[in-house]
C-alpha cells in the first residue's frame, strides 16, 4: 500500500487555514469568528505534525509545538468567550455589527 | 547548577514571587484596605526594579531555549521601570476599584510573558511568551466590566491578536518544514533566501506587524486604546510595544540576518507608510487616548526607520528611543489618567483652559508632548535624530527627508493640544485636581527622564557598549 504523499496533507492544511481566514472576514457572529480562528490554529497543527512525520521523523519539536498550540488555543478561547459573555450583557447581542461604537 | 537556575532566571523568579504573594492575599480571608495594598504593591515593584540591577548572571538554560545577556538584562530593567511607572499612574483609578489584586496579577503575568519572550532562543518559548503577554492583556482591556466600550475593545483585541498569532504560527510551521529546527541560532545558518523562506518571512512579519501596530495592520490599535482603561492603555502603548520591538529586533538581526537584502525594503516601506498614515489620522482625533494611539503608531514608524539601518548604531538608537518614548508617553498618560479618573473627561476640547486651573499638570503634559514631537531641548529630539541618522546610513535620502518632513505634520497636532491647554478660553474648565503622592512621583521621574536622557551622553554610550551586533 502506498503512503499518502506530503503534498496532500499540506493541501488540506492550507485549505483549512484559508477557510478559517474566509470565515473570520465574512461571518458576523462572534462565536463563529472565534471558531474560524480555531480552525486556523488547527491547520497549523496539521502542518507541524505532517512535517514532523514525513521530513524529520527523528525529531519531536513539531509534535511538542502542536501540544502547546492546542493548550494555548484553549486558553485563548476561554478568555474570548468570557469577553463575549460580558459583551452580551451590555449589548444584548453577539453580532459584531452591534459592537461598533468606536470607528476610525 | 541550582544556583545558575536561580540567577539567570532572576527577573522571572522575582515576578513569580510577587504574583504568588498577591494570589495568597487574594485567597486569604483578611480584608485589606485598597490604600495599604497599593502602597505595599508599589513598594514591592520598586524593590523588583532595584533588584534588577544586581547579581545578573548572563547564560543560557534549557538547552539553549532560554538565554540572557547584559543587553537583555538592560531591556528587562527598562520594562520593569515602565511597569513601576504604570503602577504609580494607575493609583487614582485603582484606589476605588474592587478588583485591584486581579489587575496586578494579570498585568504582572503579562510582564512575565514578555520577559520570557525577549530572552527566548527558540520559537516555542517565543510563542509561549507572546501568548502569555497578550491573552491576559485582552482580559485587562475589559477591566471596566460595566462599560460598553471596554468590552468592545477587549473583543477586538483578542480576535486580532489571535488572528495575528495564527499568521505567525503558519510562518513558523513552514519554517520548521524548510529547516527542521526551531532554534534561533541554527535557523540563522540554515536560511539562505529561497522563495519559501521569503514567504515564511512575510507571514512572520505580518504577525509582528499586528502586534507592533505597523500600518496595514494598525486598525485595532486606536479602538483598543480608546476603550481600555487608561492605565491599561498606557501599559499597552509603552511596555507591550517596547517588548515586542525588542524581540522583533532580535529575530530580524539573528534569524533573518541572511535575508537582509530582501527585508530592508519591506521594513523601509512599512516605516514610511506607518509614519505618514499615523500622522494623518492623528490630526482628526478628538479623544485624547485615540490621539495618543495614532501618535504611538507614528512613533513605531520612526523606530522601524532606525531598525532598517541594520547596524550597531541602529540597534542602539532603537533601544535609546524606546527608553525616551517610555518617559514621554507615560508622562502624557499620567496626566490623562489622573484627569479621566477624577472627572471622567477625555476629549481634547475638555482640556481647554487647563492651564488656569492646573498649572503643574499642564506643564507636565506640555513637556511630554514636546518630547513626543521632538522639540530640541527635550530628549525626544535626540531619540528621533539618532533614529533618522541610522536610517540615513543606507542611502534613500528622498524618503528619509520625506519621513523627517512628516515631523512637521506631527508638530501640528501635538501643538494643537498644547494650544488648547495654554491659550484657549473655556467657561467651564476642569476643576483644580489634587495630585496624589504616587502619580506625582511618577510624573517627577518621567520629567527627569525626559530632560536628562537627552543630555547625559553616557546613557547612549552604555547602551552602545552592550549591543552585541
Amino acid at each position: 500500500m502506498s503512503e499518502i504523499p506530503l503534498t496532500h496533507i499540506l493541501f488540506l492544511s492550507t485549505g483549512l487555514f484559508f477557510i478559517g481566514v474566509y470565515g473570520l472576514f465574512t461571518r458576523r457572529n462572534m462565536i463563529t469568528m472565534l471558531m474560524s480562528v480555531e480552525l486556523m490554529l488547527n491547520s497549523v497543527n496539521i502542518n507541524f505534525v505532517a512535517f514532523n512525520k514525513y521530513l524529520y521523523p527523528e525529531k519531536l519539536d513539531g509534535i511538542f509545538f502542536t501540544i502547546f498550540v492546542i493548550t494555548i488555543a484553549a486558553a485563548e478561547a476561554a478568555v474570548a468567550i468570557a469577553i463575549i459573555i460580558n459583551l452580551y450583557r451590555s449589548h444584548h447581542s453577539i453580532d459584531v455589527e452591534d459592537a461598533s461604537e468606536m470607528k476610525y | 547548577m541550582l544556583n545558575e537556575y536561580l540567577q539567570v532566571l532572576k527577573s522571572e523568579w522575582l515576578l513569580i514571587a510577587i504574583i504568588f504573594i498577591l494570589l495568597f492575599i487574594k485567597v486569604g480571608s483578611k480584608e485589606w484596605k485598597n490604600e495599604t495594598l497599593l502602597y505595599s504593591i508599589n513598594f514591592l515593584l520598586l524593590l523588583n526594579l532595584i533588584a534588577g540591577y544586581f547579581y545578573n548572571l548572563p547564560g543560557s538554560l534549557f538547552n539553549g531555549m532560554y538565554f540572557s545577556n547584559d543587553l537583555i538584562f538592560l531591556q528587562k530593567n527598562i520594562l520593569n521601570l515602565g511597569m513601576y511607572l504604570v503602577s504609580l499612574i494607575a493609583y487614582p483609578w485603582l484606589k476605588e476599584h474592587k478588583h485591584l489584586l486581579e489587575f496586578y496579577i494579570l498585568i504582572l503575568s503579562t510582564l512575565l510573558g514578555m520577559f520570557f519572550m525577549i530572552s527566548s532562543g527558540n520559537m516555542l518559548i517565543f510563542y509561549l511568551g507572546l501568548e502569555l503577554s497578550t491573552i491576559p492583556l485582552a482580559a485587562l482591556a475589559n477591566f471596566d466590566l460595566e462599560k460598553r466600550k471596554s468590552s468592545e475593545a477587549a473583543f477586538k483585541m483578542i480576535i486580532s491578536s489571535a488572528f495575528s498569532s495564527a499568521l505567525m504560527l503558519l510562518g513558523i510551521s513552514f519554517l520548521y518544514g524548510v529547516t527542521g529546527t526551531l532554534f534561533f541560532s541554527e535557523l540563522a545558518t540554515l536560511i539562505h533566501g529561497g522563495p519559501m523562506e521569503i514567504f515564511v518571512f512575510i507571514l512572520i512579519l505580518g504577525g509582528f506587524s499586528f502586534k507592533m501596530s505597523v500600518v496595514p495592520f494598525h486598525l485595532w490599535t486606536a479602538d483598543v486604546y480608546e476603550g481600555a482603561p487608561v492605565a491599561v492603555t498606557a501599559y499597552l502603548s509603552v511596555i507591550s510595544k517596547s517588548a515586542i520591538l525588542f524581540i522583533f529586533m532580535t529575530v530580524m538581526f539573528t534569524v533573518f540576518r541572511n535575508l537582509e537584502p530582501q527585508w530592508y525594503f519591506m521594513i523601509f516601506l512599512l516605516s514610511v507608510l506607518t509614519i505618514l498614515i499615523g500622522n494623518l489620522f492623528a490630526i482628526r482625533q478628538n479623544n485624547m487616548k485615540r490621539f495618543l494611539a495614532f501618535s504611538s503608531i507614528a512613533q513605531v514608524g520612526f523606530v522601524l526607520l532606525g531598525l532598517s539601518g541594520v547596524s550597531k548604531i541602529g540597534m542602539t538608537s532603537v533601544i535609546y528611543f524606546l527608553l525616551i518614548y517610555l518617559f514621554s508617553n507615560l508622562a502624557a498618560f499620567g496626566v490623562v489618567a489622573l484627569v479621566s479618573a477624577t472627572t471622567g473627561k477625555e476629549n481634547i476640547d475638555d482640556f481647554k483652559g487647563f492651564y488656569k486651573t492646573n498649572p503643574f499638570l499642564s506643564w507636565v503634559l506640555a513637556i511630554a508632548l514636546f518630547s513626543l514631537a521632538g522639540v530640541p531641548p527635550t530628549a525626544g529630539f535626540f531619540g528621533k535624530f539618532f533614529l533618522i541618522m541610522s536610517g540615513a546610513e543606507r542611502g534613500n535620502y528622498v524618503w528619509i527627508i520625506f519621513a523627517a518632513l512628516n515631523m512637521i505634520i506631527s508638530f501640528y497636532y501635538y501643538l494643537r493640544v498644547v494650544k488648547a491647554i495654554f491659550m484657549d478660553q473655556n467657561e467651564t474648565p476642569i476643576k483644580t485636581i489634587m495630585v496624589p503622592a504616587l502619580p506625582k512621583l511618577a510624573m517627577a521621574i518621567c520629567l527627569l527622564g525626559i530632560i536628562c536622557t537627552g543630555f547625559l551622553s553616557w546613557i547612549y554610550d552604555a547602551i552602545f557598549n552592550l549591543c552585541n551586533f
